[in-house]
């Protein structure tokens, strides 16, 4: 499978994640003056998505982003988007984290499916990519950043071919398989079913570069067209008017990847019900991890890029619920079934004592830039990370 | 609709114990002819999900190579009915396992000796064995085996010390497909074809060595699914179009805006020359093929439609030879779907 995923798969996931935050940062800011002291104002949404945004573009993590590697399982993939999550003032408990990260995963899926042609995921990467740099407009230095990942990006694969991007998406829909959470936004704009599978619409315009069905050709061994004849489906396809821009900046014409969340509508999700593929799932997490320890060299490697800064002094953390009330989020962690939980990887004792303490360097050193105080379950996960060591 | 021929219904759903893949030809069907299908298989990641005549659903898993490595993920699967026996073939990431039909028993395991290039496409029909790779071939010697399995390694050695020339442009993959050509024309004896991603077709002649007859050039739009019968290429693109090449000659003779979206399968009927498409559009076609032997004329015609609601279909095959009974999968559902004559 293609080991030029991971950039495309952080990148949108990450988009997404920012969407979502900010949707629910809007939705519990207060203004300014009213503000108590752990209330949300404007100003404290916009420096979270600031510090957020400029520790993912960071040109040490994306350095590590885009060297070619296989992708990891998303219970490794999630721990880098927990430490992204807090790499501000706020912070989530685990049941808001649990579900920001199942929305932010079946956004993306749902992209991937319904992309008309493979290398339009590149256009769905840029849609990510044109809104966080509105989200950060007003500051020069992370636009620059941004705009460095976007050069990057376009360098690494608007030459690749067709099947390139095709094996992209087959190794992306691998990760993705299985995972039917259904997402209420999605259920009421129809485009999942109750069931969680996605609609795949039959109508509308073909891919760039197809033809409508419809049309036989056959030509005489002189290469002579000598007749045509038509067939009909139950499709209903038209021919597409223009192609997206693949530049820095343009119209990208492909609405996958644009901003769905709006104050007003709060997302939620819902367990998929019982079903025989959770059995193999469920498998999946019990059974011990025989790439933990790859997994583990990536996460430091991946999380060692990650710069996290530290707050002025005295700064408190604040709490952000993707829940509507504390009492939901309780319930939801009670909740959630067994095989869909994000556990903390089980690490095998690595026996190399050189590189454990490598690791506990590296993981000790996160550690110390974490600016929050009282925040003690993220301090319980970096320590069951090392217990394991 | 053009109506060429019987029309199909629905008959069952069977269950498989994982949802299928995205990858492309990802059905396997072991169908003895005169006899019902007797085995399905379509690849979950990194195992095989098996369903036999009798019993419950199985797993197969792929082989690793060595316990600081993952498990590889399997590209595809079919059965290959030699002379003597048939063999379930698996290939991987890693290199290509073979099994007893029944999946029991591992009987022969290759490794590949450059893990970059995963061995990605299969296809195997009596007597002949093909394994292609992406991008590079191996050329390490394969391993002794026991002697009821020489014959099979004699094919297999000779596509492998060979396949130096089935590779395509670099890091190409695509599908491969041999069938026994019981009327070949005198200028090209060729019975297996093999596509990659830049969509360039090869014709070889397959024997002690592997011969490349003849190359239709590609428009750099994927090949992902080729078949041949009675001197025709059909391949499937992934613009959602089939076309079909005169094998001997390179001239194209048909050209179908078949589907919306990349075609994922394509199966041949070779009693009756009817063709069996599948895409990511969710749409299933059967297409009839012919072509007269007097005047030269090479004809398709579109007999039947089925769509799979909400589903990217990533196999399709006939479970007969006549091609009156069809399966198809698809991408995250965990069903094999039956079609029969209406």
């Amino acid at each position: 499978m293609s080991a030029r995923t991971l950039p495309l798969l952080f990148l949108n996931l990450g988009g997404e994640m920012l969407y979502i935050l900010d949707q629910r940062l809007r939705a519990q800011s207060i203004p300014g003056e009213k503000a108590r002291k752990d209330e949300w104002t404007d100003v404290d949404r916009k420096r979270v998505m600031n510090d957020i945004i400029s520790t993912m573009f960071n040109r040490k993590f994306m350095e590590e982003l885009f060297k070619p590697q296989e992708l990891y399982s998303k219970k490794a993939l999630r721990t880098v988007y927990d430490r992204l999550a807090h790499a501000s003032i706020m912070r989530l408990n685990q049941a808001s984290m649990d579900k920001l990260y199942d929305l932010m995963t079946m956004a993306f899926k749902y992209q991937v499916l319904l992309c008309p042609r493979p290398r339009d995921i590149l256009l769905v990467t840029f849609n990510h990519l044109d809104a966080i740099k509105d989200f950060i407009y007003e500051s020069p230095a992370i636009l620059n950043q941004v705009d460095e990942t976007f050069r990057q990006l376009i360098e690494t694969y608007n030459c690749l071919p067709d099947g390139e991007f095709q094996l992209i998406r087959q190794t992306l829909l691998i990760f993705f398989q299985d995972m039917h959470i259904r997402v209420s936004i999605f259920l009421k704009d129809k485009v999942q079913n109750s069931n969680g599978r996605f609609v795949l619409p039959i109508s509308g315009p073909v891919p760039w570069g197809t033809e409508v069905p419809g049309l036989i050709r056959i030509f005489n061994h002189k290469g002579v067209e000598v007749k045509r004849t038509e067939f009909t489906t139950a499709g209903n396809y038209v021919t597409p008017q223009r192609e997206g821009s693949f530049e820095l900046y343009g119209d990208r014409v492909l609405k996958l990847g644009t901003n769905m969340y709006s104050v007003s509508r709060p997302v939620e999700t819902h367990m998929a019900g019982s079903s025989k593929n959770l059995a193999s799932r469920a498998k999946e997490n019990t059974v011990p991890n025989p790439l933990a320890k790859e997994e583990l060299n990536f996460l430091a490697r991946l999380l060692g890029g990650l710069d996290i800064q530290k707050p002025a002094g005295g700064e408190t953390g604040f709490r952000l619920n993707l829940f509507t009330t504390d009492e939901e989020e309780e319930h939801a962690a009670q909740t959630r079934p067994e095989d869909l939980s994000y556990k903390v990887i089980n690490i095998e004792a690595t026996q190399e004592p050189g590189r454990r303490a490598e690791l506990s360097r590296i993981l000790g050193e996160l550690e110390v830039a974490e600016p929050r105080p009282g925040s003690a379950e993220k301090g319980e996960d970096l320590l069951a990370l090392m217990d394991g060591l | 609709m053009a109506a060429a021929g019987t029309g199909y219904r629905r008959e069952r759903a069977l269950a498989l114990r994982n949802s299928s893949s995205a990858l492309y030809n990802n059905l396997a069907v072991l169908c003895p002819p005169a006899r019902p299908p007797r085995a399905f298989g379509a690849v979950h990641g990194t195992t095989l999900s098996l369903l036999g005549p009798e019993g419950p659903p199985r797993q197969l898993p792929a082989r690793g190579g060595g316990s600081a490595l993952s498990t590889p993920l399997l590209t595809q699967a079919a059965w290959c009915e030699l002379p003597a026996r048939v063999l379930l073939v698996l290939t991987s990431q890693r290199g290509v396992q073979m099994y007893e039909a029944d999946g029991s028993t591992l009987v022969f395991w290759h490794a590949l000796d450059v893990p970059e290039h995963p061995a990605v496409f299969l296809e195997i029909r009596p007597c002949r064995g093909c394994v292609g790779k992406q991008g590079r071939v191996p050329t390490e010697p394969l391993r002794a085996l026991p002697a009821p399995l020489r014959t099979i390694r004699q094919h297999f050695g000779s596509c492998v010390s060979s396949s130096r020339g089935l590779r395509g442009s670099p890091g190409a993959r695509g599908s491969a497909r041999a069938r026994p050509e019981p009327s070949l024309s005198q200028e090209a004896a060729g019975d297996l074809v093999t596509a990659d991603d830049s969509g360039t077709l090869c014709l070889w002649s397959t024997g002690e060595e592997f011969t490349l007859l003849g190359k239709i050039p590609g428009s750099g739009c994927t090949c992902s699914s080729v078949t041949l019968w009675n001197g025709i290429v059909a391949a499937g693109y992934g613009n959602g179009q089939i076309r079909l090449w005169e094998a001997g000659t390179g001239q194209l003779r048909a050209q179908v805006s078949a589907h919306a979206r990349w075609i994922y399968a394509l199966d041949l009927a070779p009693l009756t020359g009817k063709l069996l498409s599948g895409a990511e559009d969710s749409f299933v076609h059967v297409w009839k093929l012919s072509r007269d032997p007097d005047t030269d004329d090479v004809e398709i015609q579109h007999c039947h439609a089925e769509c799979v609601t909400d589903t990217q279909v990533c196999g399709a095959r006939f479970c007969d030879p006549a091609g009156d009974t069809f399966a198809v999968t698809g991408y995250d559902l965990s069903e094999i779907l039956c079609y029969g004559p209406a």
